[in-house]
């Protein structure tokens, strides 16, 4: 009897314990959908490391260095990234197929920092499908923030087109009878930054362009599409271009001895691997604008983000080039992930890990200029917003005005 | 420039392959098949999806093989083909709501044409300027996709997103009563490419064996002994570029929607380039290699990267050298070695 | 009317830099009798070691000299290793060993000297020639440059026994052997030579496309059209036919309304096909008859 009775108390004790310990326990319960476990975090990227875009390949050696870095320091609430990067040589279909290989075989938890509107845009339906969150994809091409149809996808680096609306704010601003000349890259990019320009402009765009010329990414030099826009007698010229032909197109302008208020893009804004190439008395003067400091820039030498960003360069990647742009922009990109997993916590499943990065709070990345900050939220899709007009003097790029913010419509 | 004209006995660019030694035999031909129908139900979709885009590139393989090793003409412009079939495809089935089995016929029909209206102005040109012409048109061909007049219809840079196709209902209730799960549109889709496949390989096969297959081969040979012999050349060799066409056509058309999406970068002459290289490991003339030249294609790049990132490229271009070095022939010789160690076997 | 000067001056200024590289291309074509589709990558290679030389304080000439030497030495050690062995399989194994080496040298030197661009210098200068702004000090230079090789080459094939020994075994190889040439170690030669006209060619191109990897991708499709235009045989219809096209593009681009300005390379392609249906043989080129 009195053997039974204990042993009843016992039982109801026990009961009582465990379910203290699973109520207790909930509080503090750890969630995972698959690619993440107690001691590792895996995230799956894709990259062109061969092939016409290898230039790129860099962004994913620099965020493979990061996340290194971040194991060393004992990972992200104890848990270790595992990067997964594949190359798809800047081919959709290639891109397809890596991205079925990370979610189906590799088992990522989520696709981070894939390259290229092509290869995006490849996948998109693949990875909202599947609920794989596809975040922060390196391009600026603006249909990467479209919460309502694709809430699995973001964005990064700010849309070309606001890039193009704030240049067409400052033209219209400083020198609203221009007359405006135009170069872009046959693709997405310059055809996003022309709209954005445009759009910008608003009525005033038909009869402030007086000439268009595109250029293909195959052509060895782009001279002579210059000597047809100086023909047309413009006195503003924009130069929507990539490092190479940036640089190109900074020699040329200057040898045949014109002189329009020159617009750069911010690819090919970069003082190490495009100015310097092309001359720096060949840039004087010229306008473009920034969200991200640059490596190569004696001005941020003494700046305290930067000083981790360079020794991070000198302990995990030292053969990488701190004047390319890339390894800056891996670096922030890479950044911004770590900071939503922290926020994330103990809750690893896709859908928090998603509702984590439409989340963030003036989140300041150390490569991104003063005053930008990341902001995200459920109709947010767009992290980095903000830029900054910047002209070209010496050897630096001079910032001027306030952070502008670029903001395209939903 | 002095006007003696240089006389000449050019050996053949592309060596005589007897036509049958062009496919495999029957017990060989079963045994592939089998292993085609069978493997699918063991493994991830994710591999599936794989099988089927070796089936589509082994397809477009095989349509260089007909053009190249048939007729002897050579060309680097297919990638221009199968985008062709892939656009067409995917405008029917996203602009048109066209089924997506009968968008196939069409692109198939549509690149006939295209590559026939090739083949006639690339009849006056052979061996490097033939490669050069059809080089043009594979870089020209995602410029013309950009284009700005074709925009609404293409997409323009951004490409079209192509709807995956389900499961037919009465196939996926039969195999819902074997496996006891539903048919994932990646298994259906693998088996509706595998009948398309075979489809057009025992239609090329049957091509090639034919008088229209002589005659081809015939040209490829020797082009003067051939017309001396009553081929029409000219008519022999357009058809030959119309045929190769169609079929690149069907596999661009078939890519399309596995891949779910068609842009102009994925039509670059890196994918002319990749078709080639699959012809030449696969062997050239011999049809049952561009299965063998499409794995090479698919997964070598991928070995390559696994081996090392920062020269992935390098390490694909040893691994083709060694390749080259040891089977100049390609599969083809692999195949000869080995029937020839079963002949010896058996004797002993 | 200066619209249409411009462009032409504009189209000579980048033919120069297709006719240099045309040159290279006729060169492996008198060699070994097809095309080399890793000469432009040899050529960026070179360039690439010509940098680097300068960038250990080699004055100019001497880089220059360097390279030409290396590049000399590099062509022949490609054609020994390499290709030697693929001498008796068929011409599209062999044209598959050409992307193989493409795939090798880009990427090497993507990972040694990385993909930034490379700001590479010119001994003529960039000021304005002649008081044109449209062709700099440089574009003259390379013109002249190229129009050196082109007399040297002239001469090489024409009046030197090596060089008539070079062709006879690109062409003939049975007929040159039975004459006692060593026709194994004149596509060598061939490969040797080919690749140090590269090197020029590379040299002279960096200083205005900039120096990176990729940077002869496009420029080699251009350096094959007009080889093949002005004809695979001829030096002087090589470099005619890298003018022309420069020319041909920019007209293309300035005069065709809608479409030209996007199509300019389909464009000129295009015209260079309907000038080989007229001329197989290219416009200088010698026609080639067949014995059956």
């Amino acid at each position: 009897m009195l053997s039974r009775q204990k042993l009843r108390i016992a039982a109801f004790s026990t009961a009582v314990i465990a379910f203290a310990a699973t109520s207790g326990g909930a509080l503090a319960q750890k969630k995972y959908d698959t690619g993440a476990t107690d001691t590792e975090i895996k995230l799956g990227n894709i990259m062109p490391y061969s092939g016409p875009a290898s230039a790129y390949g860099v962004i994913g050696k620099i965020e493979d260095a990061y996340f290194k870095m971040i194991n060393e320091q004992g990972g992200i609430n104890g848990r270790k990234i595992n990067f997964i990067s594949y190359d798809d040589s800047y081919s959709p279909p290639k891109a397809v197929e890596q991205a079925r290989k990370l979610v189906e075989s590799d088992e990522v938890l989520l696709l981070f920092g894939p390259l290229g509107t092509p290869s995006n845009s490849a996948i998109q339906k693949y990875a909202n499908s599947k609920k794989v969150p596809q975040l922060f994809v390196a391009t600026g091409a603006t249909k990467f923030g479209d919460y309502k149809d694709f809430p699995w996808t973001m964005g990064w680096q700010p849309p070309y087109q606001s890039e193009g609306r704030i240049y067409a704010k400052y033209l219209l601003k400083e020198k609203p009878d221009a007359k405006v000349a135009i170069m872009y890259q046959n693709d997405d990019f310059g055809k996003d930054l022309l709209k954005g320009l445009k759009d910008g402009l608003g009525d005033k765009a038909a009869s402030m362009i007086v000439a268009e010329e595109s250029y293909e990414v195959s052509e060895p030099t782009i001279d002579s599409h210059i000597v047809k826009l100086k023909s047309s007698g413009a006195d503003v010229y924009f130069s929507m271009t990539t490092p190479k032909f940036s640089a190109q197109s900074i020699k040329k302008v200057a040898e045949i001895g014109w002189k329009p208020m020159y617009f750069q893009s911010n690819v090919g804004a970069s003082v190490g691997s495009v100015l310097q190439p092309a001359g720096f008395e060949n840039a004087q003067g010229i306008l473009s604008a920034a969200y991200a400091k640059d490596g190569a820039d004696s001005q941020w030498d003494n700046d305290e983000g930067m000083k981790k960003f360079y020794a991070f360069l000198a302990k995990y990647a030292p053969e990488a080039n701190k004047a390319d742009g890339s390894v800056v922009f891996g670096y922030g990109q890479a950044q911004t992930m770590v900071q939503v997993l922290k926020q994330a916590g103990d809750d690893l499943t896709r859908e928090n890990v998603m509702k984590q990065a439409a989340s963030l709070k003036d989140f300041t990345p150390d490569t991104l200029l003063p005053g930008v900050k990341i902001n995200t939220s459920a109709t947010d899709f767009y992290p980095v917003e903000q830029l900054q007009m910047m002209r070209f003097k010496d050897q630096k790029w001079e910032l001027f005005g306030p952070v502008i913010s670029g903001d395209v419509g939903g | 420039m002095s006007t003696v004209q240089e006389v000449v006995t050019e050996a053949p660019a592309i060596e005589a392959v007897p036509k049958k030694a062009m496919t495999l035999g029957y017990g060989t031909s079963l045994a592939v098949l089998a292993l085609l129908i069978l493997v699918p139900l063991f493994v991830k979709n994710f591999i599936i999806f794989q099988l089927t885009m070796l089936l589509i590139y082994a397809l477009a393989v095989m349509a260089l093989n007909i053009l190249t090793g048939g007729s002897g003409q050579f060309s680097l412009g297919q990638s221009a083909f199968y985008a062709v079939g892939a656009y067409t495809s995917a405008i029917l089935m996203e602009h048109g709501n066209i089924n997506y089995a009968l968008t196939l016929p069409v692109s198939g029909i549509v690149c006939f044409g295209f590559g026939y209206l090739f083949g006639k102005p690339a009849l006056r040109l052979s061996g490097v300027y033939l490669a050069l012409a059809t080089f043009a048109l594979a870089t020209a061909m995602p410029q013309l996709l950009k284009l700005g007049v074709f925009e609404p219809w293409t997409g323009g840079v951004q490409g079209l997103v192509v709807t995956k196709p389900d499961a037919p209902s009465f196939v996926s209730s039969i195999w819902s009563v074997f496996s006891g799960r539903a048919m994932s549109q990646d298994m259906w889709l693998y088996y509706f490419t595998l009948a398309v496949s075979i489809g057009i390989y025992v239609a090329s096969v049957n091509l090639l064996r034919s008088r229209s297959g002589r005659a081809f081969m015939a040209i490829r040979d020797n082009e003067i002994a051939a017309s001396a012999m009553g081929v029409d050349v000219a008519l022999y060799k357009t058809l030959a570029f119309g045929v190769s066409a169609g079929i690149t056509g069907v596999a661009g058309a078939l890519g399309a929607i596995a891949v779910q999406f068609v842009a102009p970068d994925s039509y670059t002459i890196t994918l002319a380039i990749s078709l080639f290289l699959g012809m030449v490991v696969g062997g050239v003339g011999w049809l049952p290699g561009s299965i063998v030249g499409s794995a090479f294609i698919i997964f070598v790049p991928n070995i390559a990267e696994g081996i090392s990132k920062g020269l992935s490229g390098a390490v694909f271009g040893i691994l083709l050298f060694v390749v080259i070095f040891l089977v100049p022939h390609g599969a083809r010789q692999v195949a000869v070695i080995a029937q020839q160690l079963i002949g010896k076997l058996r004797k002993s | 009317m200066e619209l249409f000067t411009n462009q032409v001056l504009a189209g000579i200024a980048t033919g120069a830099i297709y006719a240099c590289m045309a040159l290279a291309v006729v060169m492996i074509y008198q060699a070994i009798d097809h095309l080399n589709f890793a000469q432009g990558e040899m050529a960026m290679f070179s360039t690439f070691i010509a940098w680097q030389l300068m960038q250990w304080g080699v004055p100019y000439w001497g880089a220059f000299l360097l390279t030409l030497a290396f590049s000399f030495a590099g062509g022949i050690a490609i054609e020994r290793l390499l290709f030697k062995p693929l001498a008796k399989a068929p011409i599209l194994t062999n044209v598959a060993g050409f992307i193989a080496l493409y795939a090798i040298i880009n990427s090497f030197a993507g990972l040694i000297w990385d993909f930034t661009i490379k700001q590479f210098p010119t001994p003529f200068g960039s000021s304005p020639f002649l008081g044109s702004q449209l062709i700099s000090t440089h574009q003259a230079g390379m013109i002249g440059v190229t129009m050196i090789l082109l007399v040297l080459l002239f001469f090489f094939f024409r009046f030197t026994r090596i060089g008539l020994a070079m062709r006879a075994a690109a062409a003939m190889p049975e007929s040159a052997r039975l004459v006692g040439i060593n026709t194994s170690w004149m596509i060598a030669l061939g490969w040797g030579m080919a690749a140090a006209i590269g090197s020029i060619a590379g040299m002279m191109i960096a200083p205005v496309v900039f120096l990176e990897p990729n940077m002869m991708l496009g420029v080699l499709i251009y350096g094959f059209a007009a080889a093949v235009l002005g004809g695979l045989t001829s030096p002087f219809g090589a470099v005619v036919g890298g003018f022309l096209v420069g020319i041909f593009e920019n007209l293309a681009g300035t005069y065709i309304p809608g479409i030209g300005n996007e199509l300019k390379l389909p464009i000129a392609l295009a015209l260079i096909i309907v000038v080989l249906v007229v001329k197989p043989a290219g416009l200088f080129g010698r026609p080639i008859v067949k014995r059956v």
